[in-house]
């Protein structure tokens, strides 16, 4: 099955670009470390879901590019050509002159509806070139104008003209400290708009990720494209084919329907957080060495303990008492409590690997089974020169925090009214705010409780 | 997108004049290849004179003859006159001119209400013809003064046009306020008068001051006549210079005052024009800097305001350059933002600079800055990644800041002592369409906007307390 990417905005066009990158490098390479048949295998995997062929060789990317200015598309097609590897269909990309100017409804009520029909067909020729479609992936950051508010808007279009298929939103969390000032308000009015059109939001936090390129791969200045590669090596080491779980004929052939099953039973619940170890600056990789079980404990305790990256985890957080039911308000603090995990292992020996402390009990909330709560996939195909990857997608209180402050900072900037105006002149009022901020409310308190 | 500058008056034309030649002189230095493009389009027109009077556009390929999109009003002829004369002489075409011979003698009654009356049907129809030439029209800039006639009075009523005429389009502008030792005597009026239109009429404001670009230039010129540099400065990187620019002619004394504000703008606009890892659109500003309508006046610094010849930039030089961007001695109008209260902050930044350098230097200048209580991350930052020319980097800050307030407070001190006096009322009262509510109106306005000035100041330092959230049932 096939995927169309949506890249919504400056940041979502940046993005793609690198996980197209990154798909087409990680199939290209000779690292697979394993048999030719199962590369071989893998190989056309990822070009089904991701790439469709054309006359000329070339592997054109499965995407549509959307912007209200040029200047980014236009970068992002030509230096995707330039590579020879892989490139955009020269006729995938919407564009306008002037921009959202950061403001979601601008972007929303404004640009959304003026622009539907010619985005949405664009998406329509995307989805017939596959031969079964998949699912969309949108990729947008919610601090600006176009990927938040047009790409709330082409969400919920999605939906209605895809009423049946997955849609899974990639969503770009901004530095704390401002990029855009508005971009707490912006980012409200997107998460609940979301909300209602999309199966689920993979988040991605500038500041975590941040940290991983300071602490874990050196690098001394750190540009937006450094994050934006690891992130592109963060989904990457989802969406790249792996083998069902307790199946090793093939690969899996619905990786957005199996991840929306695995992870989202309740639709009250649908925030998924990432985390993927090792990572590091890639000429360390041949000097270093993992095993399984030391992959498998720290990625448990990231998960337990919520942390962000591979180094600081608190080793002192522990699941409460197996067996005893413990009512939400007892739980031991800073406790990540799940609802559910999937655990995704790429490399060498990758059979042998025990994921009995992932089924522990303790670390979900009562209402699944242990055996529903928890899924792995796996392919001894090793991913992006990593000999041993192993990633993490989880429904969890992850982005509880996070979350909550965001809504926090908002709504004190609310009741002092700032900037309202500016949303106002487009058409948002006082009570779609208050809408917006009663829904994320909402899901805070949901998650808060399990 | 396109921005699309007015020059109104001495003054402003003086500024449009310098801006055009930088400009060219900015796109000259990254335009290898004479190709019209994207970046290009933002200020000029292709056009290929060779098919006489109809000058068609051309959009695509190689550059025949550059255009610039601009109007230059003024109603006394010498300033026009000698950019028509000037190496600049091309670049414009009498289509976009309104001038006039007598001048509206200092006078804004004469500017905008005689002028005004008498240019209106002239102004529309050329700028209709200007717009119809732009595929995307953004942004329009009034360059102007405060304290004259023309640039004054004819300049705000061309903003009440551009507001009429064309609502959607966002209307910046740079205004020069008058100094205490100004020789105009009647600048007070004048400035007052205008403050109200742009109270009333402006997204956003740019306010000016010739005394604080004096002293730009004179620390400039001491820092190069002392020889504290070690190694020779960079002639073409001077903020003030129009070294590499088509003037070839003697510099005259406000040339370099005026670079400044050439400078200021071309750096507003340039994510607009060119590419970067994160981009900047002048709507973006507005959005983003202007929490309620009538706080639009943004407090500028540009840094660095001049490079050395050795290529090599260490990171604390890099920091060197944030710190001077909140300094004092480098804001364009008289006023220290460190000491007052910042209702947001944006951060421009041009050429070699990535988001760590960013994220880093406002972590390190923050705790030193007063933020309002709601916008404790107030910051919109850019990353554009084409330098000004001679320099690898380079940063604008734009601050709306409580800070303006002692400008506004003194015009308004200037106003009151000629007024109580009544001093040369009867030039404006004689003009028709003037009275003495015109006049009590416009003072009215300014008082109102320092009153929520010192609101806002009055809150600075209080203890935070945060709004209790939304309850829901569990």
């Amino acid at each position: 099955m096939s995927i169309v990417t949506v890249q919504l905005g400056q940041c979502g066009n940046q993005i793609g670009h690198e996980v197209f990158n990154a798909l087409c490098s990680d199939i290209r390479g000779t690292h697979g470390l394993c048999s030719k048949k199962e590369n071989e295998s893998y190989h056309d995997s990822c070009k089904e879901r991701f790439f469709c062929e054309e006359e000329s060789g070339v592997p054109v990317a499965r995407a549509v590019l959307v912007d209200m200015e040029p200047k980014v598309i236009s970068q992002t097609l030509s230096v995707a050509a330039s590579s020879g590897h892989w490139k955009y269909s020269s006729h995938s990309h919407f564009c306008q002159k002037q921009g959202s100017g950061n403001n979601w409804a601008n972007g929303y009520s404004v640009h959304g509806p003026r622009h539907k029909e010619a985005i949405m067909n664009l998406v329509q020729k995307e989805a017939e070139k596959c031969d079964r479609l998949g699912g969309f992936f949108t990729i947008m950051s919610m601090a600006g104008g176009t990927g938040s508010g047009l790409g709330a808007f082409v969400t919920q279009c999605l939906r209605d003209a895809f009423p049946s298929s997955f849609i899974l939103n990639h969503v770009i969390w901004p530095y704390g400290t401002g990029e855009v000032i508005v971009q707490n308000y912006n980012s409200v009015l997107t998460l609940s708009h979301l909300y209602q059109s999309s199966d689920a939001l993979l988040v991605h936090e500038n500041d975590v990720i941040h940290k991983i390129c300071a602490q874990l791969m050196n690098i001394k200045q750190i540009s937006f494209r450094d994050v934006n590669q690891v992130i592109a090596h963060q989904l990457g080491s989802i969406f790249q084919p792996t083998h069902p779980a307790g199946g090793s004929s093939g690969y899996s052939r619905n990786p957005l329907g199996d991840l929306m099953e695995t992870l989202v039973p309740h639709p009250e619940f649908k925030m998924l957080g990432l985390r993927n170890i090792p990572q590091m600056a890639e000429n360390s990789l041949p000097y270093s060495t993992f095993s399984w079980p030391g992959l498998i404990k720290h990625l448990r305790q990231m998960l337990i303990a919520n942390a962000k990256m591979e180094e600081g985890i608190d080793w002192q957080v522990r699941p409460p008492h197996p067996g005893s039911s413990i009512p939400s308000t007892n739980k031991p603090l800073h406790f990540n409590t799940s609802i559910a995990n999937l655990v995704i292992l790429r490399g060498k020996d990758v059979h042998s690997v025990d994921l009995g402390s992932f089924r522990d009990p303790s670390l979900y909330t009562s209402w699944l089974n242990p055996q529903d709560a928890f899924n792995a996939w796996k392919t001894p195909r090793a991913f992006n020169k990593y000999e041993k990857s192993a990633s993490l997608v989880s429904n969890s209180q992850f982005l509880l925090k996070p979350l909550d402050s965001i809504v926090g900072k908002a709504w004190n900037m609310f009741a002092s009214k700032a900037y309202i105006h500016q949303y106002t002149k487009f058409g948002i009022q006082e009570e779609d705010f208050l809408d917006c901020f009663t829904t994320l409310e909402q899901v805070i308190s949901s998650y808060t409780n399990l | 997108a396109v921005s699309l500058p007015f020059a109104v008056g001495q003054c402003g034309n003086q500024v449009g004049c310098r801006f055009w030649d930088l400009a060219l002189r900015e796109h000259a230095a990254v335009n290898k290849k004479g190709i019209y493009d994207e970046a290009l389009s933002s200020f000029f027109r292709n056009v290929d004179t060779r098919s006489g009077d109809n000058d068609p556009d051309i959009y695509k390929g190689k550059i025949y003859s550059l255009k610039a999109r601009a109007l230059l009003i003024d109603m006394e002829e010498g300033v026009v006159n000698e950019i028509l004369q000037g190496p600049l002489r091309d670049v414009f075409d009498s289509k976009q001119l309104i001038t006039d011979v007598s001048g509206s003698g200092n006078n804004w009654a004469v500017g905008h209400k005689i002028y005004g009356y008498q240019y209106r049907e002239n102004i529309v129809e050329k700028l209709r013809k200007t717009a119809e030439h732009c595929d995307c029209l953004q942004c329009f800039f009034i360059i102007h003064s405060m304290g004259g006639g023309t640039g004054s009075g004819l300049g705000t009523f061309v903003l009440n046009l551009l507001e009429e005429e064309f609502p959607e389009v966002y209307r910046f502008v740079t205004s020069v306020y008058p100094s205490g030792e100004d020789d105009v005597i009647t600048s007070p009026y004048n400035s007052v008068l205008a403050m109200k239109e742009l109270n009333e009429h402006a997204d956003c404001v740019l306010p000016i001051e010739n005394e604080s670009l004096f002293e730009i230039v004179n620390k400039i010129h001491q820092m190069i006549n002392s020889g504290k540099l070690g190694s020779t400065v960079k002639q073409n990187s001077l903020v003030t210079s129009s070294a590499g620019s088509a003037k070839t002619l003697q510099e005259k004394p406000f040339d370099a005052m005026n670079n400044i504000i050439a400078n200021l703008l071309l750096n507003l606009t340039s994510s607009a024009r060119f590419e970067g890892s994160l981009n900047m659109d002048l709507n973006e500003i507005s959005m983003n800097l202007v929490p309620f309508p009538r706080l639009h006046y943004l407090v500028s610094s540009l840094t660095p305001l001049y490079t050395l010849a050795d290529v090599n930039v260490p990171s604390r030089r890099l920091d060197q350059m944030f710190s001077d961007a909140f300094s004092r001695d480098h804001q364009l109008i008289q006023a220290d933002p460190k000491h007052s209260l910042y209702l947001a902050c944006a951060l421009l930044v041009r050429g070699n600079v990535q988001v760590s350098d960013l994220r880093r230097n406002i972590e390190r200048l923050k705790p030193s800055l007063h933020f309002v209580s709601w916008n404790q991350e107030g910051w919109k930052t850019g990353l554009c990644s084409v330098p000004p020319v001679g320099h690898s980097h380079s940063l604008l800050a734009l601050a709306n800041n409580t800070c303006v307030k002692p400008t506004f407070v003194e015009l308004k001190d200037r106003f009151m002592k000629l007024y109580k006096k009544k001093a040369h009322l009867h030039h404006y009262l004689q003009i028709d369409g003037m009275e003495q509510s015109c006049f009590s109106e416009a003072i009215s306005s300014l008082s109102d906007l320092i009153e929520e000035y010192s609101e806002l100041d009055a809150t600075k330092g209080e203890p935070r307390i945060d709004p209790s959230r939304l309850k829901i049932a569990v």
